[in-house]
């Protein structure tokens, strides 16, 4: 830790080149908070496995002012989801690459750099930027608005409906071990409705790359968001993210959190349901073999009454993966009538994977309907010998039931192109071949 | 076609099936009854392969082929149907493509190419009319939230599609109502062809007045202790296992 504590003191001018005043002028509030109180500690109540002190703790060196990027990823990485038709954009080692597919959207909304919209929206940036972030007192979030360069920013005033998704493709690339900061605001106002489709992808195999990214999503009145998340990295992959989630009245959210293939994972996912009737989906599914490791953090607080959050986080682990689920769901003492559902299923395919898993729920309230659950095992010899019966190899009927098993949460994306090429992706994983999409190879230049 | 020689198998260590000898030939219905307990449902686990039942000696010829060594998709595929007493629920796996797994399956063993979706799904329509298979449940998940007749029915549905040579109906009647059990009885029968066979278990009389046997057995402490034509069904709804019991009793005391 003491080696950023020495790199923001000594680089500062360096680490604020290229970037907007505006953004700059956050660092030093959340410098100091990260000095204070620094990474959450390994074996902490909500970090009992995953050591982030630890993981970060190599030089990675810091991937700063890279404002001249010289691929451009339009045209060496084509990613198609078919029949999913999108606006596409690229975050390119944390920077998002200016393009002009932006102009087919409607004229007020912002889809652009987390720089020009601080630039171009100064008093919206001042009113959402690091407001939920800050307000959390969280290490982690602290430290990525410290040293954060560049990102995206989703704006879409009032009442304005994008049809279309917009894919967000995170693309780390680079010779070099690099530790990349990446920040993203959704503020939908009112009435607005938007569908966006996230991917993180790792090109290379080689160097490690540390990232972490802050999330802040903020839904006004009656806004429906639907947000996707796909992680597609590499075994030196190590991805930190921090989700804060503010909901007004009447909104709804569904997140899809999915880990296709990694390295090392934590995904925290904080949500306050704010305003009544506010609903939430969070829905989250890993993969993971050899030592790969997913620890998803979730905490849901009902603050006002009527609101309704459902949540499902299955895992299919193998070899000697890791998996953890943290689950906290808290009714607060006025939340009367919510409904908040909570479930985590898991699947191990070997004796030497483990699962972690903590479902919780905190009910100050008396009149709501609750549940919560969790369950890990194998697959059902009953089923699997029921599939064979019927003339179908032992290994192709573990195939069918491992993907029936993550069939819901796949039925819960509500971009229906993305749902067939998930599909897709989710069978070729488990028949253990390279998870590209067939249209995201790189192409030769 | 089928020769079983002094067949023991046990679960969990406790012997069920206690030298049982069969033969079925082509064309020939045969049904197995016996009360509870006397290993009926053993025989047809054991037929298919359930790895949670082992045979501790004998042997299973089927079409000259040692039965014992292959593996319950191989058996599948050789031509062994087994219509589960208890039909499994899989959540997620939908019955189209469920089956058009299983049918390309055998059609890889018997060196033949993949059917094409169209052709498929005509096959499936041709076979679920004649067991009157509602076509919303193809479209779910495998036998998922099924009533007990939707599953029986969906079981002669599968064996349709696979068109096996020995079709093993255990229990098939149990949870059934007059109209299903007919239903599912006239299925089974228009399927029946003279080169392939079927071995009916049951309890009751009751399926063999649709499905007419050629020859019964009975069960009865792990080995079969009686058979004739279809009469002897008729005697034991009439007079129940027990005089059958006594008289084994009478015969080993003898030994």
């Amino acid at each position: 830790m003491e080696q950023y504590i020495d790199f923001f003191n000594s680089y500062r001018e360096k680490i604020d080149e290229g970037c907007s005043p505006l953004l700059n002028s956050f660092r030093e509030k959340a410098f100091e908070t990260f000095r204070q109180i620094g990474f959450p500690a390994y074996k902490s109540e909500d970090y009992q496995h995953i050591n982030i002190p630890g993981l970060l703790k190599e030089d990675f060196g810091f991937y700063l002012n890279h404002s001249g990027i010289n691929i451009n990823p339009h045209r060496v990485f084509h990613c198609d989801v078919p029949n999913l038709n999108s606006h596409k954009h690229f975050v390119v080692n944390g920077h998002f690459v200016d393009d002009e597919t932006k102009k087919d959207l409607p004229p007020t909304v912002f889809s652009g750099s987390l720089n020009a919209f601080a630039e171009q929206y100064p008093e919206l940036f001042s009113k959402y930027y690091n407001q939920l972030a800050s307000a959390k007192n969280d290490g982690m979030a602290a430290f990525n608005t410290t040293f954060v360069q560049g990102g995206y920013v989703l704006y879409v005033p009032e009442n304005v409906v994008i049809e279309k998704a917009i894919q967000l493709t995170n693309i780390s690339s680079g010779n070099n071990n690099s530790l990349i900061n990446r920040r993203m605001l959704f503020i939908l106002e009112s009435g607005a409705q938007a569908k966006l489709l996230v991917c993180d992808h790792a090109y290379d195999e080689n160097p490690a790359t540390a990232n972490t990214q802050v999330v802040e999503i903020f839904t006004g009145e009656n806004a429906e968001l639907d947000v996707c998340e796909l992680e597609e990295s590499s075994p030196n992959t190590i991805r930190l993210t921090s989700n804060f989630v503010r909901q007004a009245a009447s909104s709804h959210v569904r997140i899809n959190s999915i880990t296709l293939s990694n390295g090392i994972t934590r995904n925290n996912y904080i949500i306050d349901l704010a305003g009544e009737h506010a609903k939430t989906h969070l829905y989250g599914m890993a993969i993971a073999d050899n030592r790969q490791k997913v620890d998803n953090y979730t905490l849901i607080n009902h603050l006002v009454p009527n609101c309704h959050c459902n949540e499902l986080f299955k895992y299919v682990l193998d070899d000697e993966a890791t998996g953890v689920f943290s689950g906290r769901i808290i009714v607060a003492k006025d939340a009367q009538k919510t409904e908040a559902y909570q479930s985590n299923r898991n699947l191990l395919g070997s004796r030497d994977c483990h699962m972690f898993s903590k479902p919780q729920l905190e009910i100050y309230a008396d009149d709501v309907k609750c549940s919560h659950g969790m369950t890990t095992g194998q697959l059902d010899e009953n089923a699997l010998f029921y599939i064979c019966s019927r003339g179908i190899p032992k290994e192709e009927a573990v195939l069918l039931l491992k993907f029936a098993f993550t069939n819901d949460v796949i039925q819960g994306i509500r971009m229906e192109g993305l749902r067939d090429r998930l599909k897709l992706l989710i069978e070729k994983r488990f028949r253990g071949e390279l998870v590209t999409c067939r249209e995201c190879e790189k192409s030769e230049e | 076609m089928l020769i079983i020689k002094n067949l023991h198998a046990s679960v969990n260590g406790k012997e069920i099936i206690k030298g049982l000898d069969l033969h079925v030939k082509a064309g020939e219905i045969h049904a197995i009854m016996g009360p509870n307990g006397s290993g009926k449902s053993t025989l047809s686990a054991v037929l298919v392969g359930n790895p949670a039942f082992e045979v501790t000696a004998g042997e299973i010829i089927f079409e000259g082929k040692n039965l014992l060594e292959m593996p319950p998709e191989e058996r599948s595929c050789a031509g062994i149907f087994l219509s589960f007493q208890y039909p499994v629920e899989i959540p997620g796996v939908s019955m189209v493509n469920f089956m058009r797994t299983a049918v390309n399956e055998h059609r890889k063993y018997k060196g033949e190419k993949s059917l094409s979706a169209g052709d498929f799904l005509k096959l499936m329509r041709e076979k679920q009319a004649i067991v009157e298979l509602d076509k919303n449940l193809i479209n779910r998940s495998v036998n998922e939230g099924f009533s007990g007749g939707e599953k029986k029915r969906n079981e002669i549905f599968q064996m349709a599609m696979l068109e096996p040579k020995l079709a093993i109906l255990d229990e098939t009647d149990s949870g059934l109502d007059i109209d299903a059990l007919r239903i599912v009885a006239q299925g089974v029968n228009q399927l029946k062809r003279p080169e392939n066979a079927t071995i009916v278990i049951t309890h009751y009389q009751r399926l063999l007045d649709y499905i007419k046997p050629d020859i019964v057995h009975v069960l009865y402490n792990g080995r079969i202790i009686r058979t004739a034509g279809p009469e002897l069904a008729l005697e034991l709804e009439q007079k129940g296992y027990d005089w059958l019991k006594s008289e084994e009793l009478r015969v080993k005391s003898e030994e």
